[in-house]
């Protein structure tokens, strides 16, 4: 049973995908090297951010090749993060525009 | 009516798919996830705890940036250093990157031959993999190092909003941890595997359990993750 449950993959696609990892680390490093600023700057951020961790989880981890319950009951959750991230942001603007309102003259 | 034949017998049933597997591998009334041995599952479920402690991290890191009056200190500049007599913005953190990038892509193909149970090439890959990995704290030291030097503490720095340090010094310091002890776990790992414990089903020493070259793919599944959780630091707290 032991021996049917390993992930066995040809070693060139761990190269393949070390390789992109390297250009899509560089790729970020780029942005800030040439002052990329403003919406551009974030977005381009987050898409090689995603990408990265996308390749990592799919092939470095294996979860490309597990099972969907497995995948599911794993990734399905982080989605839950997301409302965090919302939530933290709500908040965070309350509170910058409070400190303004009291802390800071000439803010508002 | 002729019998069946003997090997349907002995091969198991085909597992369903798509949403059909789910709903099949979770209602089987026996273990929920099929060809993943458990030490696998429960560390999946682990690094997914651990995933919520780190977006809880870098969520508060997002609050008080977001939050504060004053201005938050410019990493580019913060993380520059002067080599061969040149400014260079960040490098130091695109190193160690990079060092992290490289230790995931030899521990991927350390897990692939102890698959192979090829002894040696595998824990000559874990250690180059430990070895990454020592480099990288090594590096954070020194980044710690310097940033002390500066003035930043946690409760305020010279160059703008206080809560720079506060949440650099937690974040990193808490995978800085991470990565300390997948080190040390990469060494352990590496001598079971030389020592032929994995061959030869030696039980651990804490845990009594078999040795198994699952458990290199199950320490691999912890250090990408350490990986895993630097793509975001170096993306949201660095570049941003």
């Amino acid at each position: 049973m032991a021996h049917a449950e390993g992930q066995q993959h040809p070693i060139g696609i761990y190269l393949k995908i070390w390789g992109l990892l390297f250009v899509l680390s560089a790729a970020s490093y780029m942005v800030d090297y040439l002052h990329f600023q403003g919406y551009l700057r974030w977005f381009l951020i987050i898409v090689f951010m995603l990408l990265k961790a996308g390749l990592i989880v799919a092939v470095f981890m294996h979860m490309m090749w597990e099972r969907l319950a497995l995948m599911y009951a794993i990734l399905v959750p982080t989605v839950l993060l997301m409302v965090l991230l919302g939530i933290g942001a709500l908040e965070a603007d309350y509170t910058f525009f409070t400190r303004g309102v009291f802390f800071v003259k000439g803010l508002l | 009516m002729a019998q069946a034949a003997p090997a349907s017998t002995v091969e198991p049933l085909p597992l369903a798919e798509g949403v059909q597997g789910i709903v099949a591998d979770w209602s089987s009334d026996q273990r929920a996830f099929k060809n993943v041995p458990w030490g696998k599952a429960m560390m999946w479920i682990f690094l997914l705890s651990d995933t919520f402690i780190f977006t809880c991290f870098l969520i508060s890191y997002m609050t008080v940036r977001m939050s504060t009056t004053e201005p938050w200190p410019n990493p580019s500049e913060v993380f520059a250093l002067t080599l061969f007599g040149k400014n260079i913005p960040l490098i130091l953190i695109a190193i160690m990157t990079f060092i992290l990038i490289s230790s995931s892509g030899t521990m991927a193909m350390a897990v692939k031959f102890g698959y192979e149970k090829n002894k040696k090439m595998t824990f000559i890959l874990l250690l180059i993999t430990a070895a990454f990995g020592a480099t990288f704290v090594g590096m954070q030291a020194f980044e710690w190092t310097k940033l002390i030097e500066d003035g930043v503490r946690p409760w305020g720095n010279p160059m703008g909003a206080a809560q720079f340090g506060s949440s650099f010094f937690m974040i990193t310091g808490f995978h800085g941890t991470h990565v300390s002890i997948g080190v040390i776990f990469l060494i352990i790992v590496a001598i079971k595997v030389i020592r032929g414990d994995l061959d030869h089903q030696r039980p651990g020493f804490l845990t009594g359990r078999k040795g198994n070259y699952e458990i290199v793919e199950i320490m691999g599944l912890y250090w990408h993750f350490v990986d895993l959780v630097w793509v975001f630091i170096f993306a949201v707290f660095y570049l941003w």
